[in-house]
């Protein structure tokens, strides 16, 4: 049955311009409300299943003050992409897999150059050309970086740190990054051989579908915060570089082992009843939660190494284009944020401080200044927030706004799609989407035709609108939007 | 072909209805579904390569999610892609077990035009049911 036929609207409480609230009465079981975070276009364009998986999750032990979706909410399995909880694990509060995604640590990094555009325009396509030969990406796409088996089991219980030693980076970009790019309750003990398996051979590869990499440009007009901008290191028409990834096959694995886990004892041992099995969980504070938690900082780390290695060949590739040093082109990162991840944080509810266990999928970390989640360098400003937009459209690099509290300091992750995949197939051509952006100015490279037409811009919302919408709820405020220039996908 | 991609169930991953006459039959089809997802022309994949993949579980819903799941773990640890299959279904105390040889070949992206990675079955909506022409399943997939 369409989806559009199978679930009901709610009847919305307005909170405010930007916050829906759906009570506790919609669904039989919810412990909290839900809160949609969304402006009055954008919650008319969601899918109504969304509203579905985020009351579902509203019914989950432990959580608190209510379950959170972002403006770029849409369905997915689980929570729907975009939602955020945060469980008391005092009050039998839960982990789950279906909270977090298969893709562990999915993220977003961005990198500076002291180009400009002018610098970067005759040498575009060389550039975006040979970024697509160093960079792997696509179905089963293998990592230049050789590993055994029991160096990679290092790897995942080091992340980011693993690269530095290696050669893979500087030591400045682990201070930008969230965690310092090292989830340190990692425990490869935790791992299947599976995962491993699955994951060993994956590190420095983009993965497909959503997962790109782009050459963006800073347009003068498109800068919103320019003392923050000019703290961080852009300036009007500097060429800059951001991509999307994940923890590939290696976090794919460890999201179905333990689905498997928990399915069996949830009910059984903890006497948990769920809407959905992709919601399995188990208690925080118990063994197989305290597994989960574990490996999924395996996850964690992998995801962080794949983004570091692949940063690392970045530089490479710009050495060689601009003939000079990566650090003399001023190759600086930003910051390198998740968007599927569980998080041990603390929280004010109702006035009390407590440790909760925060899941965003599909959401961001969004820290206003202060916060000790934030690296040291940013701590007086609040945490780089990094939203990517559809390949056709633009990204954002915004910053943790005033109001972050109220979402458990969380905001959006990306457009959200509007449209299947599957239809997005039917409706556009990956050739003529390829001339048609060519004439906009966006020189992309692609492993598939299919794969580029799924990715098309009409077949998610604009970025715009939910950048506006977490912008005027104040839990992320704008500093700059970037124009794609060129790009390359899996 | 006897699975169809669905294009209004699933926003953000991939689904397929899957159809068999008989459970191995709807196996057959599900498995193809999988490497269809990933490769447009199941055609290109040949059987160069033979791999045994035996899994089993308390009930046919898992039996059929282990299975696939399996094939998934084989596209990233072994770059194999598969686009035949022997298999039997059959109980053995008290629980279902699939047998099955898999036949395939290593990904090659200059022979095989790639579509889009599967990263997991979701058992969101996952379903195995028995109907009047046979054997009918409910795959959402994350890719």
């Amino acid at each position: 049955m369409p989806l559009s036929q199978q679930f009901r609207k709610p009847e919305f409480k307005k909170i405010s311009d930007v916050i829906w609230e759906i009570p506790t009465t919609f669904k039989q079981g919810m412990k909290v409300p839900a809160r949609i975070y969304a402006t009055k276009k954008l919650i008319d364009q969601m899918d109504l299943q969304v509203y579905d998986q985020i009351t579902n999750v509203a019914t989950l032990p432990g959580i608190q003050k209510y379950a959170f979706c972002m403006p770029d909410g849409h369905s997915g399995y689980g929570f729907p992409i975009g939602g955020v909880a945060a469980f008391d694990p005092n009050e039998n509060g839960v982990i789950s897999p279906g909270g977090i995604g298969f893709d562990i640590n999915c993220g977003m990094r961005l990198v500076l150059t002291n180009l400009t555009f002018k610098d970067v325009q005759p040498h575009l396509k060389t550039l975006v050309n040979k970024l697509f030969e160093r960079v792997p990406a696509g179905v089963g796409s293998t990592g230049f970086v050789k590993l055994t088996k029991d160096q990679f089991r290092k790897v995942v219980e080091e992340g980011a740190e693993w690269c530095i030693e290696n050669g893979y980076g500087w030591e400045e970009d682990l201070e930008r990054t969230e965690l310092n790019g090292k989830a340190d309750w990692a425990d490869v003990s935790k791992i299947s051989s599976k995962a491993i398996e699955r994951g060993f051979n994956q590190i420095g590869t983009l993965g497909s579908g959503n997962h790109y990499l782009e050459v963006q440009i800073v347009k003068p007009e498109n800068i919103f915060d320019e003392k923050l901008a000019k703290k961080w290191g852009l300036f009007p028409n500097q060429v800059v570089v951001m991509f999307h990834c994940g923890s590939r096959g290696f976090g794919h694995q460890i999201g179905t082992d333990y689905l498997q886990t928990f399915l069996p004892i949830m009910e059984r041992k903890y006497g948990i009843k769920i809407l959905d099995r992709e919601l399995a969980c188990a208690p925080f504070n118990s063994p197989e939660g305290q597994d989960y938690f574990k490996a999924m900082a395996c996850g964690v780390n992998m995801s962080f190494a794949n983004r570091q290695v692949i940063l690392h060949r970045i530089r490479e590739v710009f050495a060689d284009v601009f003939k000079q040093d990566a650090e003399k082109l001023g190759l600086h990162m930003v910051f390198d944020i998740a968007h599927n991840r569980a998080s041990l944080e603390e929280h004010e509810v109702d006035g009390k401080k407590k440790k909760l266990v925060v899941h965003r999928k599909g959401a961001t970390g969004s820290y206003p200044a202060g916060r000790e989640e934030i690296p040291k360098l940013y701590r007086d400003d609040g945490s780089p927030v990094i939203i990517g937009g559809s390949m056709e459209t633009g990204s954002y690099l915004l910053v943790g706004g005033p109001n972050a509290a109220e979402t458990f300091m969380s905001t959006a992750h990306g457009s959200g799609r509007t449209m299947s995949r599957t239809k997005a197939t039917k409706m556009f051509r990956g050739q003529q989407l390829f001339n048609e952006m060519l004439k906009h100015g966006i020189y992309v490279k692609s492993v598939s035709w299919a794969g580029l037409a799924e990715e098309a811009g009409a077949a998610y919302k604009n970025i715009d609108d939910v950048i506006e919408a977490t912008h005027l709820a104040g839990i992320s405020k704008k500093v700059v939007r970037f124009i794609p220039v060129g790009n390359i996908k899996g | 072909m006897p699975y169809k991609f669905l294009e209004d169930v699933a926003i953000a991953d991939v689904a397929f209805e899957a159809t068999g006459k008989t459970l191995k039959e709807l196996f057959e089809s599900a498995a193809l579904a999988i490497t269809s997802t990933q490769v447009k022309d199941l055609k290109s994949v040949e059987h160069k390569v033979e791999k045994d993949i035996e899994v089993e579980s308390d009930n046919i819903e898992m039996l059929l999610f282990n299975f696939l799941q399996e094939l998934i773990f084989y596209k990233d640890a072994e770059l194999l892609l598969f686009s035949k299959f022997d298999l039997e279904i059959f109980p053995e105390n008290k629980k279902w077990k699939l047998k099955s040889k898999a036949y395939g070949e290593k990904l090659d992206m200059k022979k095989h035009e790639l579509l889009v990675d599967v990263k997991a079955v979701s058992l969101h909506q996952f379903k195995v049911e028995e109907t009047k022409e046979g054997w009918k399943a409910n795959v959402i997939i994350d890719v």
